[in-house]
This record gives structure tokens, C-alpha cells and sequence, in this order.
């Protein structure tokens, strides 16, 4: 690539970066992937911190005195619980309301590029 | 000679020649796999990234052979059967930080590096001082985590192969470095992923067959095992509470928040992990692949709770302790309780097999990082035929294979649990502030990632050194000598109380890459723009892989 043929894409990158359809992009990724982000960082150290400060409680038997079940082997297993429902529910959001926008953009580009 | 000569003073259970046989078998096809797809002269594309070539699905499989390290299924299961609770807490931290990868790191990676993880830090930063900085990072948390897997090496010698002698046990860690580093120049990272795919497949299906097995014997019920588990313990049902291990005291309580932190934030800051993402051709594979990673690393230490608590009940916490390897050996002594020398041949192949594709992974990543950030970019900058970069590689890969051997060698009676933590507190550190900074912040800046880069390393090294880790633990109350690295009791320096540096140090880095850029003026708005919307596009992932 000759540099006046760089500094095109370049310019064509921040062009982009501009229009109002790029940075809709960016907000709906950021707004979905931080919350998310902040909820499993939040519930796993909760977690933690339960194990860690607050045994008592998280050694509860659940349903009965003889039970082999903690409260506190629930909320491990729950960690499994939401990250699988994490993984699945931001493949399934992303191949349908990302990609379509993502690829959409990217060819543009193309288009802007060759001009 | 040194290989043989200790089999008649075996101390381990069953058969240290099936053992070995299983071991070979899985050397000879793996490595005729490995030539067969993959032999004969590569590109640099080739050589560390095979091309962006592989499915989603293949990375994925790949990425849980790569993570789920000897570490993972020895050392969690040993945890589980000793400390229950406590165990399964550990575990669930290497689990949920996929999360960060999955949602924050793996498709804006794939999107905008190419070969290393530094294509994606100097990106729009001054190329040297990044590149460097981000190679002095990638290559110490590299050493760390070799270093604790040949240490491994060492320390399930004795158990498995019933190799007890000092000459035996370094010649076998040496065996294992010369077969790793024929995968890696033979194989490039096409190699090594098929050998990562096989192991991983190999590890989940052999757990899975103990974990049915186990359950088996309890009438497929949880309660009964638990109970039995409980029974058999001398901590009774105080195994299914928190506390046994990390509740000691105030120090070990805020110590697993340190590992804790370490883990969650660690995982996607690994240079070998990273690495991973950029064997596929695009973002939306580079997804998949951290899907297929959840599922398989999830469902694994899912397998892995009834694993440690079927050792606890079948095979007992004093016969554990008792083993050569301690907890390390709850795994392999449960196969055997269950299905004998054949069982156990079969877990020990399994976990050689997982040393090996493991450190063979690690290889590949730092030789990139070698030649690529320091011999191409810095010390040529930039002017180098790909032959000449490849052959660097390959040197580096024999370098660092002969490094880990001698590290073994000198580790193996260190203890891995610590080292793999202290690579996930380094990466945590130095390298997840700048990933994450570079990726989102708008006004990161060279001297940002500087500050981060060497104030997350830096501190985490000085805080292990000045810790109880490296001098000052009490010797044990049952006897013996002080955990310490240091075990004369004599020689003290620590003043730091917590093991882990993590809960200091990833902090620190992430002020300091802040506080790094806003007192730099310097920002490139251009290159800005081109790595923001590359990285959530995609635009120019494909016309990069072609040439």
C-alpha cells in the first residue's frame, strides 16, 4: 500500500468514526457487553467474599440438618449457572444484533475506500 | 541408564512400564500427526499463528488443552479431595474469567493484531518502548507459567513412573522439554494445536469416564459421595463449608481475594491464550471459539468436584498425603483405586500429555514475542525477510525449551500452585490494564501503557520477593521444613503478608496507566480512529490474512 493510499484509508477510518451509524455501533456494544461485564464481576466476588467473610451462612445446610447441600455450594454451582447463560445469551445477541451492523459498516468502508 | 535404573525402588502404585507405554504411544501419534499436517518450511503467518486456518470449534477445543494445565486437573481435583469447599471455590475463579476474554478481549484482539500481543498494544502508540515493554511482560509471565508446569513434570514423575532418584526425575523433565520443543519446530502452531486438540479431548473424555465411574459406585447420588467423602475425612462435614483452606486467619482470608483477583482478571491477559485467538480468521470465530472454551473448561471442573470428592471418599485424604505428590496425586490414585494399573496408565498419559501441550503452546507464544516484537520491529525495525524471522523463532523456541528444562530442573521441588498464581497475578497486572486501556479508552497513551506495562510488573515482582513466599513461613506444624522458598528459618526478609500480589498491583497498574496518560499530551487521532473501528468491524482482517 503506496502512503497516499494509506493516509485515503486513514482518513476514511476517521470519516467512519463520525457518522452517527458507527458510534450507534459502539453504544450498543459497550451498553451491552459493561453492564454484563460489571454483573459477573460483582456476583462472582460476592460470592467470594460470602465464602470468605460470612462461612456461617454459607455453610447452612439447605433442606435439613443431614443434608450434604450448602448454601454456599448453590452459589458456586449458580457461578456455573450464569456464566453459561452469559456465554450463550452474548453469542446469541452478537450473531444477530452485531454482525449485521459490524459487517454493514465494515463494507462501507470498502466502498469509501475505493473512491 | 538414569530412566531405568530407579524402577526397582519404586515407591508408586501400579505399572511404571504401562505407565510409560501409554505415555509413548501418545508421543508417536501426536508427533506423526503433527508431520503430517504441518511439516516442511513456513511462513511467519504459518509458523506462529498457522494462518488464522482453524474453525471456531478446533480453537475452542485447542483453548481448553491450553488452559486446563496439569495445575487445573491434578492440583484442583487435590484441592477439592483435601480442603472440599475451599477447593471448589479455587476453581471457580479459572471458569469465570473467561467471561473477560468472551465479552471485553477476544474479537477486538482478533480484529486488530495479527501475530502477537503487542500488534495490539503499540498499535496506536510509539512502536519501540510498547513493543518492549509488552515483550519483557509477555516473556516474564511466560517463564513463570513454564516454569510451573516442568516443575510438574518433576514432581509427577515420582508418582506416576515411580521415578524417585534426583538424576531420573531431571532426566525425564528434560525428555519432556525435548519432545515439546520437536512439536514446536516441526509443527509451528498448526502442530501444536492438533497436539492441544487431541489432549483436550484425551483429559475431558478420561475425567469424565472417572467421573461416571464414581458416581457409579454412590448410585449416581451426590449425597451419598458427599457423605462418604465427609465420612472419610478428618475434617468431617466441615469439608462442606468454607474455611479449611483460605479461612484460617485474617492473612489467608484477604490472601484468596488477592488469588481471586489474580485468576478473574489474569486469564485474558495470558500471552498464550491471547496468541490463541489470531489461529482463526475472524472475530466471529474468535466468539465461537471462547463459547466452545466455556463450555468445555466449564463442564471439565464440573467433572472435577466429583473427581476431588471421590478421592476424599474412595481413596482417603491420608493415603493422598501420603503419596509422593501429595494432593497432586488425588487424581491418578483414584484411577487406580477404580480401574487399577490400566486406569492409571491411562490418567498418567493423560497428564503428561496435558505438561506437554501445554508448555508447547507457551513455547510458540514466546518465540513470537521474541522474534517478531523484539528481533523484526525493534532490533531491525521492521527490515527482515520472513526467512530470516522464522529461523529467529525456531532459535528462540530451542532457547526457551532448554530454559524451561533448566527451570525445571531447578523448580521441581517449588510449589506449582503458587507459580501458576503468580503468572496469573503478573498478567493480571501488566498486561489486562493496557489490553483494556488500549481497547476502550480514547486517551490512552504511550506513556499510559509504559507506566502500566512496568508498574504492574515491577510491583508484582518486588511484593513477591518481599513476601512469605519467598522467605519467613513458620516451618509447618506437622514437621518439616519452613513452605517458604527460602526454608531457612534464619533468613527473613518479607514484609509483605499476602502471597498473592494481585490485590495490589492490579490496581496499581490500572492508576498508573491512567495517571501515565493524562500527564502525557500525546494522541494520535487518526490511529485512533482506525483501531476503534477495525477492532469493532473487522474491516481488514481479511486482506491482512492474505498477504
Amino acid at each position: 500500500m503506496s502512503n497516499e493510499a494509506r493516509t485515503q484509508t486513514e482518513d476514511a477510518y476517521l470519516e467512519l468514526q463520525s457518522t452517527s451509524e458507527f458510534q450507534a455501533l459502539r453504544k450498543k456494544f459497550r451498553g451491552f457487553v459493561f453492564p454484563m461485564t460489571a454483573f459477573f464481576l460483582a456476583w462472582y466476588f460476592l460470592y467470594v467474599l460470602l465464602s470468605i467473610f460470612a462461612p456461617d451462612f454459607m455453610g447452612q445446610r439447605v433442606g435439613g440438618d443431614d443434608s450434604t447441600i450448602t448454601v454456599g455450594l448453590l452459589f458456586g454451582l449458580g457461578q456455573f449457572v450464569t456464566t453459561f447463560a452469559i456465554t450463550f445469551i452474548y453469542a446469541r445477541w452478537a450473531n444477530r444484533e452485531l454482525d449485521p451492523l459490524a459487517d454493514a459498516l465494515g463494507a462501507r468502508l470498502d466502498g469509501m475506500k475505493e473512491h | 541408564m538414569a530412566l531405568t535404573l530407579p524402577f526397582a525402588e519404586a515407591t508408586s502404585v501400579g505399572s511404571p512400564a504401562l505407565n510409560i507405554a501409554i505415555f509413548a504411544a501418545f508421543v508417536v501419534i501426536t508427533l506423526t500427526i503433527v508431520i503430517r499436517v504441518s511439516s516442511g518450511k513456513k511462513t511467519a503467518e504459518q509458523y506462529y499463528t498457522a494462518s488464522g486456518a482453524f474453525s471456531g470449534r478446533q480453537n475452542g477445543i485447542a483453548i481448553a488443552g491450553d488452559y486446563l494445565s496439569a495445575a487445573s486437573f491434578l492440583g484442583i481435583a487435590g484441592a477439592i479431595a483435601l480442603t472440599g469447599y475451599d477447593g471448589f471455590l479455587y476453581s471457580i475463579g479459572f471458569l469465570v474469567a473467561w467471561l473477560v476474554a468472551l465479552l471485553l478481549v477476544a474479537e477486538l484482539m482478533r480484529n486488530t493484531g495479527r501475530f502477537t500481543m503487542a500488534d495490539v498494544l503499540s498499535y496506536r502508540l510509539r512502536q519501540r518502548p510498547v513493543r518492549i515493554a509488552t515483550a519483557i511482560s509477555v516473556l516474564t509471565v511466560s517463564f513463570f507459567y513454564l516454569l510451573a508446569q516442568m516443575a510438574g513434570a518433576g514432581g509427577l514423575v515420582s508418582l506416576l513412573l515411580g521415578v524417585t532418584g534426583e538424576a531420573a526425575q531431571n532426566a525425564v523433565i528434560a525428555l519432556v522439554g525435548i519432545i515439546m520443543i520437536a512439536y514446536v519446530l516441526i509443527g509451528g502452531m498448526k502442530g501444536t494445536t492438533w497436539v492441544q486438540i487431541i489432549k483436550a479431548v484425551l483429559l475431558i473424555a478420561g475425567t469424565a469416564v472417572i467421573t461416571v465411574w464414581v458416581l457409579g459406585q454412590y448410585g449416581f447420588s451426590f449425597s451419598a459421595l458427599f457423605q462418604d467423602a465427609a465420612n472419610n475425612s478428618p475434617a468431617g462435614e466441615k469439608l462442606f463449608e468454607p474455611g479449611l483452606k483460605y479461612g484460617v486467619n485474617m492473612t489467608t482470608k484477604i490472601d484468596f481475594i488477592s488469588l481471586s483477583m489474580a485468576l478473574v482478571l489474569g486469564t485474558a491477559g495470558l500471552p498464550h491464550v491471547l496468541q490463541r485467538f489470531y489461529t482463526v480468521p475472524t472475530s466471529k470465530q474468535a466468539r465461537k471459539s471462547v463459547e466452545w472454551a466455556i463450555w468445555l473448561i466449564g463442564g471439565f471442573y464440573l467433572l472435577t468436584l466429583v473427581v476431588g470428592y471421590g478421592a476424599a471418599a474412595l481413596v482417603g485424604p491420608e493415603a493422598i498425603n501420603a503419596a509422593p505428590g501429595k494432593a497432586n496425586s488425588a487424581a491418578p490414585l483414584l484411577a487406580y483405586e477404580l480401574g487399577g494399573s490400566v486406569m492409571l496408565g491411562v490418567i498418567s498419559g493423560i497428564a503428561f500429555a496435558t505438561i506437554l501441550a501445554v508448555v508447547a503452546g507457551l513455547t510458540i507464544t514466546s518465540s513470537a514475542t521474541f522474534a517478531h516484537d523484539l528481533y523484526k520491529e525493534v532490533f531491525k525495525r521492521g527490515e527482515t525477510t520472513q526467512d530470516q524471522e522464522v529461523r529467529v523463532a525456531r532459535i528462540a523456541a530451542i532457547v526457551i525449551g532448554a530454559v524451561a528444562i533448566a527451570g525445571g530442573i531447578f523448580a521441581k521441588n517449588q510449589n506449582i500452585a503458587f507459580l501458576v498464581a503468580l503468572a496469573f497475578a503478573i498478567a493480571a497486572s501488566a498486561n489486562l490494564p493496557t489490553i483494556l486501556y488500549s481497547l476502550f479508552w480514547k486517551g490512552f497513551n504511550t506513556r499510559g501503557a509504559l507506566f502500566s506495562i512496568y508498574g504492574g510488573l515491577i510491583s508484582s515482582l518486588v511484593l513477591i520477593i518481599f513476601s512469605p513466599v519467598v522467605s519467613g513461613k513458620p516451618p509447618l506444624a506437622e514437621g518439616g521444613p519452613s513452605p517458604s522458598m527460602i526454608t531457612n528459618t534464619a533468613i527473613d526478609f518479607h514484609w509483605f503478608p499476602l502471597d498473592n500480589p494481585g490485590l495490589v498491583s492490579i490496581p496499581l497498574a490500572f492508576f498508573l496507566g491512567w495517571l501515565g496518560s493524562v500527564t502525557s499530551k500525546e494522541h494520535n487521532a487518526r490511529k485512533y480512529a482506525e483501531m476503534e473501528v477495525r477492532s469493532l468491524t473487522g474491516h481488514g482482517v481479511a486482506s491482512a490474512v492474505e498477504h
